[in-house]
């Protein structure tokens, strides 16, 4: 065993030796060590470099506030995480680590260049240096600054461990099982509320667990810890740890994240990574406690320089002592305490210096029955050592005067600046703090949200305070639930309440333009950065805080913020409530992204929608694309084809014989009752009351500002029974649009509307041999011109199936669109398709379904519209009804900039080489014009793989209609392309091909 | 995440069940064709940016899928109320305290 380790301190077990490595170094721990524990047992300190200036760091807490011993852990491939705090991390068999900021070695790092030049790494260093000239940006300034950017290495590989996420309703949620917690949780148990107290550490008991000399009604500290416990988990409390509340949200949620195996050496497979529960408590009891601030002063952040207390925790619960020879620097009475226990075990305390003038007749009594050295009215000017603390400097300050500075080997200095309550989660209720001068510190005021905030958490320092403060508070959220407590008072016996000043940075005879005095040590920033962006202007604590960067490193400035206020209002001049502190956001410590995903991955990150006829389309070779959330066939390949060879295929086959196509993803609206008609005339543009049941009608949809919306067929089966049809991406917009304009404009309409996108499978056959294909298996209606003319719909029987048959085309040949029961598509997709094998049935995807309805000029909204092109825009005034008193989008068509001229209209383009365009390509008029030319208009859609001669286009151009037979001109990078505008029908302008020639067979 | 009272389910749901909706109380006129075109532009795009109780709509879109008014203060995003469509505004003076 070290001889830092200290048998029978501690709650480590000795009997469990646990094996791990740092940098490739073996290294020995105890079972309940943490790495930073198990690292201090060997000897080590030097566990880190810093993030800018590449200084040597080791821990200066024991706790999840750690900005220095940040490292990377690792269990095989991808279970690699950086930024992991060695003082959190707890050690198992076989666990490796690493450090970080390191290049080519902890001990020795080139990077620590930066330290020598840290004369120009001030605030604003990036700001001022990187300006000028403007050429190096790219490829000087921002390679340099990304290869130095970035706190450990990130992961490279995918994360194979799984997340989970739960919810959780309780009467009462505790955060925080230290003494306030536990006591809280005491007073609520037992009394028929859920109650839940969780806490960030591995096991509860958070002060208790360093302060073991402590008895509790009459009960040793671990002793009363234990049973307390036992009661707590008898009584139904749900204790939670390692488990940090990460966030406090609206009305009482609390996000927590629970780690489940990070401690572990060998976790079952089965078991989650970590555990994020969102908490919906009645009340919330925070008891975060407090954190200890450190002093200010030129070298603290050197290895060996640590929080007293944080030092006292190593001692009593990990029974390891930081060092053979202390320096003890403190402002406040706590840190004696920490001297007191290190040199009852061993360690030599060579003096306290206090900054002090005087401190209480008890502490000094106890370190003179020690025969510790005290110098009170001290200041620590300087520390020395390469890799590890050497020695200090001590000053006398005598009526402000700093005399000369003295040395004293040490291989520890603990300091200690005094508490501050860790206001985190209160700050995210928004919760007001209030300035309490005496313990220069804020505290916590009102909060909107149902929360009480007990002991330590709120200025009240000591075990017997913050029990008693955790028993009343819980009383009071008791109360709030309507359940009376028992109240009571805990006696503690060897309680080491104290209390202190506060210092800015401690009095030095040196010049503090060159004093390495760090307030953040994550980020690196010193005393002298933040006076110095107080001279440079920043007014504002949210200012200088950006400006230096002071707080906004991965600790969410946990030691920094108050000190860093401190200073600024002192540079400012100003009291610090003017000068405020900055907010505190989510989330408490860095939450991996696994624990927010959770079962949110791979399959399970987005619904994909398949229709019945998807297996077919799969097994048959397709090729998919997304559409919305749905998947579609895109196109089915035959062997050795590319899409455009399989698109022309399938293009030729639907106008030379048939064609078939799984329409099942287009949005079907049922709209329905007496006043169905009345609706579908104010909602859409068309006149509605003249079409007979058992017709169709291509319907257009606007928004009250007159642009496009949506489209699609719309069949009237009934007087009152539409069966509306609308875009595959635009179902769920339209029918949310129908509901508000039912619900909140036209109460008075007596309508329904359900939507049934997914009560049918609609198989749509093309071409000029569907109606022979088809009329064997339809019942009830023959398929000729005179009997089912375009545009007509009927329920019928098709194959036997019930089914809604539509005759209306998207590729401009016949075409019927059969919509049967959903789950019997894929059967009549097949009788179909055997049926279909006589006239050469081609399956088409909607690559084909794009490049043979542009032929005929029919749009497809959100491809050949953009949100401001109106139904004149794109040449389909026919669809609006002229005499109706008012529909949706009609007086926005009226707006005077929709009906100015030269608006953007919708043309066909030819390409006078022949050549395809570029889908999104720009068009100018005049391609002799000086750059930025001006642009008129853009391709929609353009096409080389359909059935015409030349490749076709689409496009939106100013004025386009009354351009027919004008030249534009596609400026591409190489070479301009010039095209004459056209009419957009390039197939079958008569329509003759709509008609069923000769009977069905 | 906010809990949010339907009017219609009586009952206090987690946000996600509900979607926003915009201002409340934008009539739209019985015969949109008779109005200026200052008129039709209050209509369709002049929306308020209060600090304080906002009247607005919400839909609970995965509930009964009814669209009803809520005031919400945009400060503390507290709801202060919330009422059926066609109810008449609340009085603001009666909500205060609730934020």
């Amino acid at each position: 065993m070290s001889r830092y380790r200290v048998p029978g301190k501690g709650r480590v077990d000795a009997a469990r030796p646990v094996g791990f490595t740092f940098d490739g170094a073996a290294y020995h721990g105890l079972a309940g060590d943490t790495v930073a524990s198990a690292l201090l047992a060997n000897g080590v300190h030097l566990m880190g470099r810093s993030f800018k200036y590449h200084r040597p760091r080791g821990p200066v807490s024991a706790g999840s506030e750690e900005p220095n011993a940040l490292i990377g852990t690792r269990r095989g491939p991808g279970r690699f995480e950086p930024n992991t705090r060695a003082t959190m991390q707890e050690v198992w068999e076989g666990l490796q680590t690493t450090s970080q900021n390191k290049y080519p070695s902890l001990r020795f790092d080139i990077g620590a260049v930066n330290d020598a030049a840290y004369m120009l790494f001030s605030a604003g260093f990036y700001y001022k240096t990187f300006k000028w000239p403007q050429s190096f940006w790219h490829k000087v300034y921002e390679p340099f600054i990304r290869a130095a950017a970035g706190l450990g290495v990130a992961p490279a590989e995918e994360d194979p461990d799984h997340y989970a996420s739960r919810y959780l309703h309780c009467d009462l949620l505790i955060v925080g099982a230290g003494p306030a917690g536990l006591a809280a949780a005491v007073e609520a148990a037992g009394r028929g509320l859920s109650v839940a107290i969780v806490d960030e550490n591995a096991e509860a008991g958070g002060t208790l667990l360093s302060e073991p000399q402590a008895v509790i009604d009459g009960q040793k500290a671990w002793d009363w810890l234990a049973q307390t416990l036992k009661h707590l988990k008898a009584a139904g409390v749900r204790v939670m740890t390692r488990t940090t509340a990460f966030g406090y949200y609206h009305q009482n949620m609390i996000g927590l994240v629970q780690k489940l195996t990070d401690h572990l050496a060998a976790p079952s497979a089965d078991l989650p990574r970590e555990r994020l529960w969102r908490v919906r408590a009645r009340q919330v009891v925070l008891a975060q406690g407090a954190l200890e601030k450190p002093l200010i002063f030129n070298g603290n952040d050197r290895p060996g320089v640590m929080l007293a207390g944080s030092a006292q925790t190593y001692l009593n619960r990990y029974g390891v002592r930081v060092g053979d020879e202390a320096v003890v620097v403190t402002s406040h009475d706590s840190a004696w305490y920490a001297a007191f226990d290190l040199a009852d075990a061993g360690t030599r305390i060579k003096a306290i210096v206090d900054t002090r003038e005087k401190v209480s007749e008890d502490l000094l009594s106890a370190a003179r029955l020690r025969g510790i050295e005290t110098r009170l009215s001290h200041s620590v000017t300087a520390t020395g050592g390469r890799l590890r603390l050497a020695h200090v400097t001590v000053n006398e300050v005598d009526c402000g005067q700093v005399r000369e500075g003295q040395r004293i080997y040490c291989d520890c200095l603990l300091m200690s600046g005094g508490w501050t309550p860790s206001l985190h989660l209160f700050s995210h209720t928004k919760g007001s703090l209030q300035w309490d001068a005496d313990l220069t510190t804020f505290l916590p005021k009102d909060t909107p949200e149902d929360c009480v905030i007990a002991g330590a958490g709120r200025g009240l320092w000591g075990i017997g305070a913050a029990l008693n403060d955790g028993t009343e508070q819980a009383r009071a959220a008791l109360r709030a639930l309507g359940v009376e407590g028992a109240g009571g008072v805990h006696a503690v016996d060897h309680d080491r309440s104290g209390s202190g000043t506060t210092m800015r940075e401690l009095p030095t005879d040196r010049n503090p333009g060159r004093a390495k005095a760090f307030v953040d040590y994550q980020n690196d920033v010193t005393a002298k950065d933040l006076r110095l962006a107080v001279r440079e202007g920043m007014r504002s604590i949210e200012h200088v805080k950006r400006y230096t960067t002071n707080g906004m490193a991965t600790d969410q400035g946990k030691m920094s913020n108050i000190n860093g206020l401190n200073i600024a209002a002192d540079a400012l001049g100003k009291p610090q409530p003017e000068v405020g502190l900055t907010t505190f956001r989510p989330p408490y410590t860095p939450t991996s992204f696994g624990a927010f995903a959770g079962y949110h991955r791979g399959d399970h990150f987005e619904v994909v929608r398949k229709t019945q006829i998807d297996p077919w389309a799969e097994e048959h070779g397709a090729v998919f694309e997304n559409v919305a959330q749905w998947r579609r066939a895109r196109y089915f390949p035959k062997p050795g084809e590319d899409m455009d060879a399989a698109v022309r295929r399938e293009c030729a086959a639907v106008r030379a014989s048939v064609g078939i196509f799984d329409a099942s993803t287009l949005g079907k609206i049922e709209v329905v009752g007496p006043d169905a008609v009345e609706f579908m005339n104010r909602m859409y543009t068309n006149p509605w009351t003249k079409l007979a049941p058992g017709r169709c009608r291509y319907g257009l949809l606007l928004g009250d500002d007159g642009f496009i919306r949506d489209d699609g067929v719309i069949g009237r089966l009934s007087q009152d029974r539409f069966h509306v049809t609308t875009t595959t991406g635009g179902a769920a917009r339209v029918m949310n649009m129908m509901e508000d304009y039912l619900q909140t404009e036209w109460p008075d309409l007596n309508v329904w509307l359900t939507s049934t996108t997914e009560e049918w499978s609609t198989v749509a056959l093309n071409g000029p041999d569907a109606a022979t294909l088809l009329q064997p298996f339809v019942e009830g209606v023959d398929l000729t011109e005179d009997a089912f003319p375009h545009m007509s719909c009927i329920e019928c029987t098709v194959a036997g199936l019930p089914a809604r048959l539509f005759r209306i085309s998207f590729t401009g040949e016949v075409g019927f669109e059969v919509n049967v029961p959903a789950p019997y598509g894929r059967q009549l997709w097949e009788t179909l398709w055997q049926a279909g094998q006589r006239h050469d049935i081609c399956a088409y995807g909607t690559e084909t379904m794009h490049v043979l309805r542009a032929e005929k000029g029919y749009i497809i909204v959100g491809q050949d519209t953009d949100g401001t092109v109106t139904p004149y825009d794109a040449g389909m005034g026919w669809a609006v009804g002229k005499k109706k008193p008012d529909f949706v989008g009609m007086r926005g068509l009226a707006r005077p900039d929709l009906t100015a001229e030269g608006r953007k209209q919708l043309v066909g383009l030819l390409t006078k080489d022949g050549s395809k365009l570029e889908e999104g390509a720009q068009i100018v008029f005049d391609p002799d014009q000086p750059i930025p030319m001006k642009m008129v208009g853009h391709v929609t859609s353009s096409y080389d793989i359909g059935t015409t001669e030349r490749p076709i286009a689409l496009a939106l151009i100013e004025g386009g209609h009354d351009r027919m037979g004008e030249t534009v001109h596609i400026p591409m990078p190489d070479r301009t392309i010039a095209a004459t505008i056209t009419g957009t029908v390039f197939v079958d302008p008569e329509n003759a091909r709509l008609k069923i020639r000769g009977e069905s067979a | 995440m906010l809990l949010i009272h339907c009017p219609y389910c009586d009952e206090t749901l987690p946000e996600a069940e509900f979607t926003y909706a915009g201002q409340a109380h934008i009539v739209r006129a019985r015969t949109p064709s008779d109005q200026t075109d200052a008129e039709w532009e209050e209509f369709l795009f002049i929306r308020e940016n209060v600090r304080g109780p906002h009247f607005e709509r919400w839909r609970h879109f995965h509930g009964c899928g009814r669209y009803f008014n809520a005031v919400r203060d945009t400060v503390s995003d507290r709801f202060l109320t919330t009422y059926k469509a066609g109810e008449p505004r609340p009085d603001l003076s009666e909500l205060e305290g609730r934020a």
